[in-house]
């Protein structure tokens, strides 16, 4: 058995930065013995939650940081991503799948993190991001 | 033979373009911006028309390469042309069905079922 492990990054605003957290956040699931579905799970949101803070959040300023808190044990995982930004209305983000959304470039993220995570939370007027994936958490049904 | 810098290896198939994405991940941005260069290039510079893009090697792809994906689809009907994407991993496909991608774009099992398409 594993005991449970705390863990805080503080990343300047750049993607590249991002990846670096993202790849350690990887290393504790594989560490934990997550599944590959968990981690494909994990990994996509973490990317989209990271990058966010980073690109709408802080806007890419070499003055703000991202702050990553992470909480994993054997039965979930747990991130915050705290950015400097000056927040947004998660309700204000169009359906992407809507027919006059839908071959729009941009706007997936957030529908992807809901999909692959048992919480995906805004807080803090849209500046902090809480995600929570369970160990073999099931997909959405799909169809065909 | 590839350049190591690609990010995609082009193959002519019976007049089709099979661009075969080479990078594992599709995540960081630098490589997604790039990626998309290479592709839009396909039809902006070669103004080629039937393109198959292979996913075969790709483990994992984030929103902002699916935008390039979007991106490419509406160049190739702009230019009157066909895409089609082939042999996408599970994890993948269900990526496209979540965010219901695979109504816009055409997906296909395997290489020979795209050319079919075509």
């Amino acid at each position: 058995m594993t005991n449970p492990v705390k863990l805080e990054i503080m990343i300047p605003s750049n993607t590249a930065d991002g990846l670096g957290a993202q790849e350690k956040l990887v290393s504790l699931m594989e560490q934990f013995e997550y599944s590959m579905r968990d981690v494909f799970a994990m990994r996509l949101s973490l990317e989209e939650g990271i990058t966010n803070a980073i690109r709408h959040g802080n806007k890419f300023a070499d003055d703000k940081s991202v702050i990553i808190r992470c909480d994993i044990s054997t039965e979930k995982m747990r991130v915050v991503v705290v950015d400097e930004g000056a927040g947004f209305d998660p309700e204000d983000v169009p359906d992407p799948t809507l027919e006059e959304f839908i071959e729009r470039p941009c706007g997936r993220g957030l529908m992807l993190m809901r999909a692959y995570l048992s919480i995906c939370e805004y807080s803090d007027g849209g500046r902090c991001l809480t995600m929570e994936r369970e160990r073999n958490s099931p997909l959405p049904i799909l169809e065909d | 033979m590839s350049k190591p810098d690609r990010r995609i290896d082009i193959e002519e198939i019976s007049g089709v373009t099979v661009a075969r994405l080479l990078e594992k991940k599709i995540l960081d941005e630098a490589n997604i911006e790039a990626l998309g260069q290479e592709l839009f290039a396909l039809v902006d510079k070669d103004g080629r028309k039937k393109i198959v893009l292979d996913f075969t090697l790709v483990e994992y792809l984030s929103s902002a390469a699916l935008g390039k994906l979007i991106t490419m689809h509406k160049k190739v009907t702009t230019a009157k042309g066909k895409l089609a994407l082939c042999s996408i991993q599970k994890d993948i496909l269900d990526v496209f069905k979540i965010t219901q991608l695979n109504k816009v774009l055409t997906l296909c099992t395997n290489l020979d079922e795209a050319l079919t398409k075509f």
